[in-house]
């Protein structure tokens, strides 16, 4: 049986027909038809993560593996639905193995499982299991050789990260050569994007990007190259950690001629302060976002987003960057 | 300095520890705020919810599973976010939010309402009530990859029905009855007239015949089945009167072809000839008695998503017209159309592709067609998880009064100046809204033709959505509805209902004023009337005219006296938990489309800005009146 199994022209089963009649009707049958032979990886089982893998299940992906050895402690039930309030259920067993017991339930026609590892020593062949990798909570130098992989990969392999940082989030997107059907003006329209790999896209020249380039992108690339040269994992960096992260800020900005005033102060302290913390209604909201994009990128309807999103709970505003900018804009 | 994060998360959870939600609806948007409300530290929710658990819920409303299809969404929800945060207290009922129990004093003790509704009507209700209790509302829909979420405080921002309400969509008598367009037009006839005709309330006024030329007597006979006549002839007499005969008459009627293309008239001989149409189905489905009768099962049709040609669909009409008779002949005289119901819907289908036929209008699958006979709304997981996730941090601003950032959220399908998510400042309240203002409302009426129980049915409880309206004519109580009457009052009442609204006791005429109030919606408007002596019957079907409400967009409403069927209306259609909200809500989308227009044309005088400013609060400001647009900001 399996998830994804059949031919392509398979029709639905009276079944899928069913539980699937709302969604049908928003993306049509052959959209369906793609998302149920689709296999997908979650490394970095958290809030977010979580509320991105119940969208896709019920959704009706072929296949969902998560991969997160990280035992499970009390902090992880904070913003985790699919982990039972229970220490004889989660007591001693990993974040992905409990977070599979649950998800499993969601859908029985999606085959949940575990994929037991460490993300900083997957190699290129194990990714082309999947279709798509999503990637969260990891170094990123873990973030750059799992993307790195899968752009040398044959098989065309879709990569996003995704990043909570309490009431802020980033989403990465890289389809490499993605290509689509877009309705214009109610004819369907074939439609091609290129995208750049994360390195490029976040070694980028400051000065070269528009000055609205939102600053929770020139934010999270002061954090992350905070963490990179401390040494720390994702999200290990505090607010006592500000004073060097500002002197990190000044150096960087300097260095591309940004003014500093693009990186307020007051965001990056909101971020630090943040640590791991996830603010449950964030997750949802990005949870939500990816969701809908992995499904864009699978059925290949839709533009896509190119190539960040950002969503800010103190402004409410959701944007989507494109960096570098397109030479087309 | 770096304490003020800090601070300003540490009073929210406060806030967000001594509230006390409630929550309308728990479908689509419902299962989902549910579970981000415990997750963000809620601690006494109260959900309500009508509805019972179906299969189609299942793809978006994650906290219901197979095993529960059948029972109560507000209950089983309860127990799956109880899961995962034992230590919570919600308070969950099976009921309707319009229940005389869930008065304003139940909504005073919330803090703050959260709806997650599927139709206009429960909607207008709620807003009724926060606006008595003076509680907070937040506000949502879905469709498809659209959402948004709003905010209504009482005072501070718009009411809910500030802005003009979509109706919904509704057809001219005669382009159902004889000049369908369109495959929706076909669907509204099969649905609304043929299907009503043969198995609904035969007491019920029905357009059916309403072009032909026959004679009063005659009409309503065709559909009753003769005794000596089989059930094979009685739905070749049916198939060929309908598809036949009426078409035949309809041509007639050259003045109506001038500048249309001509229907063809449809006979079962012409379709299938000579095919015992029965001659295997009988057997075949005594092996399944258990299995729901279903034409497409006995003649072998698989494939919901396919489109069957004529003879198909003339076998799927003739098959589930025996159907109906043979396996649920009980039902025949009660049936209402009900999109989850397959004989219905197959009928249904067949009815409008043969007549599409018939029109020239391209034909449509089982699929297709209950979607639109069934109001089917779209509804995917993400925007309900987007919205939710909206709505608690609306909920959570409310909560701390911290009403200057308070936003309307859209979610959109492609970004809009870079946004997907476009938080827009909110409206102020609509000084003439007839729901949070005291304006009162204009009634052009035939004072000396209308019976009280006309402008009730019509105008009090359809267009104001009141429920149990009570009616006074200076000081004088004409009428009032709910239990609790004494017999006699209640007699009384009765009589005048169909008295003449000149001759009611206290007489209504030109340039009376009258009061009518809902006592459970705590929510009262006065009525000025104007008399009228001439209505135009395809514009104003309903023989009134009232002005000054927020109305529909749509002018040509039809009516079928009094009952509804072919303005194929009544907001109930929707699927759980889900509204269609941004398509249907005609202020709403003006202003969004203005936003959007304005981005294509930055220079041009538009009436919504963005402020570019490198503060980290810019929001999109919009005015309502062009004329006063400028660029604001906040503070």
């Amino acid at each position: 049986m399996g998830g994804g199994g059949g031919g392509a022209e398979e029709e639905l089963t009276a079944q899928e027909t069913a539980l699937y009649d709302r969604q049908i009707r928003v993306w049509g049958v052959d959209a369906q038809k793609r998302l149920s032979k689709a296999h997908v990886l979650v490394c970095g089982v958290n809030g977010t993560t979580t509320e991105f893998c119940k969208n896709i299940v019920l959704a009706g992906v072929g296949s969902l593996s998560l991969m997160d050895d990280h035992l499970v402690t009390e902090d992880d039930l904070e913003a985790n639905f699919l982990i039972p309030h229970d220490e004889n259920v989660y007591g001693g067993r990993s974040r992905a193995e409990v977070c599979c017991e649950s998800l499993k339930d969601f859908n029985p026609m999606v085959r949940v499982a575990v994929e037991k590892g460490d993300p900083s020593l997957i190699d290129g062949e194990f990714l082309d299991k999947f279709d798509i990798i999503v990637v969260s909570c990891e170094s990123i130098k873990t973030k750059l050789l799992i993307n790195g992989h899968c752009r040398k990969r044959t098989k065309h392999i879709a990569f996003y990260t995704i990043e909570c940082k309490d009431s802020c989030g980033e989403i990465f997107v890289d389809l490499q050569n993605h290509s689509y059907v877009q309705k214009v003006g109610g004819e369907p329209k074939p439609m091609e994007l290129t995208y750049p790999s994360l390195q490029e896209a976040i070694s980028v020249p400051w000065k070269n990007l528009p000055r609205k380039t939102t600053k929770l992108y020139f934010a999270m690339r002061v954090l992350e190259n905070y963490e990179l040269s401390e040494g720390h994992s994702c999200c290990e960096a505090s607010l006592s950690d500000l004073p060097a992260v500002l002197a990190l800020r000044k150096d960087m900005c300097d260095r591309m001629s940004l003014s500093e005033s693009q990186i307020p102060t007051a965001l990056l302290e909101r971020l630090l302060a943040a640590g791991k913390k996830q603010h449950p209604p964030v997750c949802a909201i990005l949870g939500g976002i990816l969701g809908q994009e992995v499904i864009k990128s699978i059925s290949g309807k839709g533009d896509p987003i190119k190539n960040f999103f950002y969503y800010d709970a103190a402004d409410g505003k959701g944007i989507a960057e494109d960096i570098p900018p397109s030479s087309s804009d | 300095m770096a304490s003020s994060a800090a601070a300003a998360s540490s009073s929210s959870e406060e806030a967000v520890k001594a509230a006390k939600v409630l929550m309308v609806g728990a479908g689509g948007i419902g299962c989902e705020l549910l579970k981000t409300l415990a997750l963000s530290g809620f601690r006494d929710i109260h959900i309500i919810d009508l509805d019972t658990i179906e299969v189609s819920n299942l793809n978006r409303q994650f906290l219901f599973r197979q095993s529960h299809v059948g029972q109560s969404k507000a209950h089983v929800a309860r127990d799956a976010v109880l899961k995962f945060r034992p230590n919570i207290n919600i308070t969950s009922y099976h009921a309707n939010v319009k229940d005389a129990q869930f008065n304003v004093d139940f909504f005073k003790q919330f803090n703050v309402v959260l709806n997650g509704l599927d139709n206009l009507d429960a909607r207008r209700h709620v807003n009724r009530l926060c606006l008595a209790a003076e509680v907070p509302l937040v506000e949502s829909g879905t469709t498809g990859f659209l959402g948004q979420v709003t905010v209504h405080v009482k005072g501070k921002t718009e009411c809910y029905e500030c802005q003009p309400k979509p109706v919904p969509k509704s057809y001219p008598v005669c382009t159902i009855t004889s000049t369908p367009s369109k495959f929706v037009h076909c669907i509204v006839w099969a649905k609304d007239l043929l299907f009503a005709k043969l198995f609904g309330d035969k007491n019920q006024d029905n357009d059916l015949n309403v072009r032909s030329n026959e004679s009063g007597t005659s009409k309503s006979d065709v559909f009753e089945r003769n005794a000596d006549e089989d059930l094979e002839q009685y739905a070749r007499r049916i198939y060929d009167h309908v598809f036949g005969y009426n078409i035949e008459v309809a041509l007639e009627n050259e003045e109506t072809w001038k500048n249309r293309r001509r229907p063809n008239p449809i006979y079962i001989h012409g379709t299938l000839p000579e095919e015992a149409i029965w001659q295997n189905g009988s057997s075949r489905d005594c092996n399944n008695q258990q299995q729901e009768p279903s034409a497409m099962v006995s003649l072998g049709l698989r494939n919901p998503q396919e489109i069957w040609n004529l003879a198909d669909n003339s076998r799927v009409f003739l098959e589930a017209l025996r159907l109906f008779f043979e396996k649920r002949e009980k039902e025949i005289g009660n049936l209402i159309f009900d999109k989850d119901d397959q004989l219905a819907v197959e009928f249904v289908t067949a009815a409008a592709n043969i007549r599409a036929s018939s029109f020239g209008i391209p034909l449509h699958s089982l699929f297709e067609a209950k979607g639109v006979a069934g109001n089917i709304v779209h509804a995917v997981a993400t925007t309900n998880a987007i919205i939710a996730g909206l709505i608690v941090i609306e909920a959570i601003k409310v909560l701390q009064g911290d009403y200057k950032r308070y936003r309307m959220t859209y979610c959109l399908e492609h970004p809009s100046r870079k946004m997907l998510l476009m938080p827009v400042e909110p409206f102020e309240p609509n000084k003439s809204c007839y729901v949070c203002s005291e304006t009162p409302l204009l009634l052009e009426v035939n004072t000396k033709t209308t019976k009280l129980r006309e402008v009730i049915d019509k105008i009090i409880k359809s267009k104001l959505g009141m429920n149990l309206p009570l009616v006074m004519i200076g000081s004088t109580l004409v009428f009032e509805d709910g239990d609790g009457l004494e017999e006699d009052e209640a007699a009384n009442y009765a009589l005048n209902l169909e008295k003449i609204l000149a001759e009611l006791p206290a007489p209504v005429i030109n340039g009376t004023k009258i009061t009518v109030e809902d006592f459970q919606q705590e929510f009262s408007c006065s009525i000025n009337i104007k008399h009228r002596d001439e209505f135009d019957a395809e514009k104003e079907p309903d023989g009134m005219v009232l002005s000054g409400w927020s109305a529909p967009v749509e002018k040509q409403v039809t009516s079928n006296g009094g009952n509804q069927s072919v303005a194929s209306s009544s907001g109930t259609d929707y699927p759980d938990g889900i509204v269609e909200d941004m398509s249907t809500k005609p202020g709403m989308k003006r202003k969004l489309d203005e936003i959007l227009e304005s981005k294509e044309n930055c220079d041009a005088s538009s009436s919504a800005q963005v402020v570019e400013d490198d503060d980290d609060d810019d929001i999109v400001m919009l005015d309502e009146d062009p004329k006063l647009a400028k660029k604001k900001r906040l503070q």
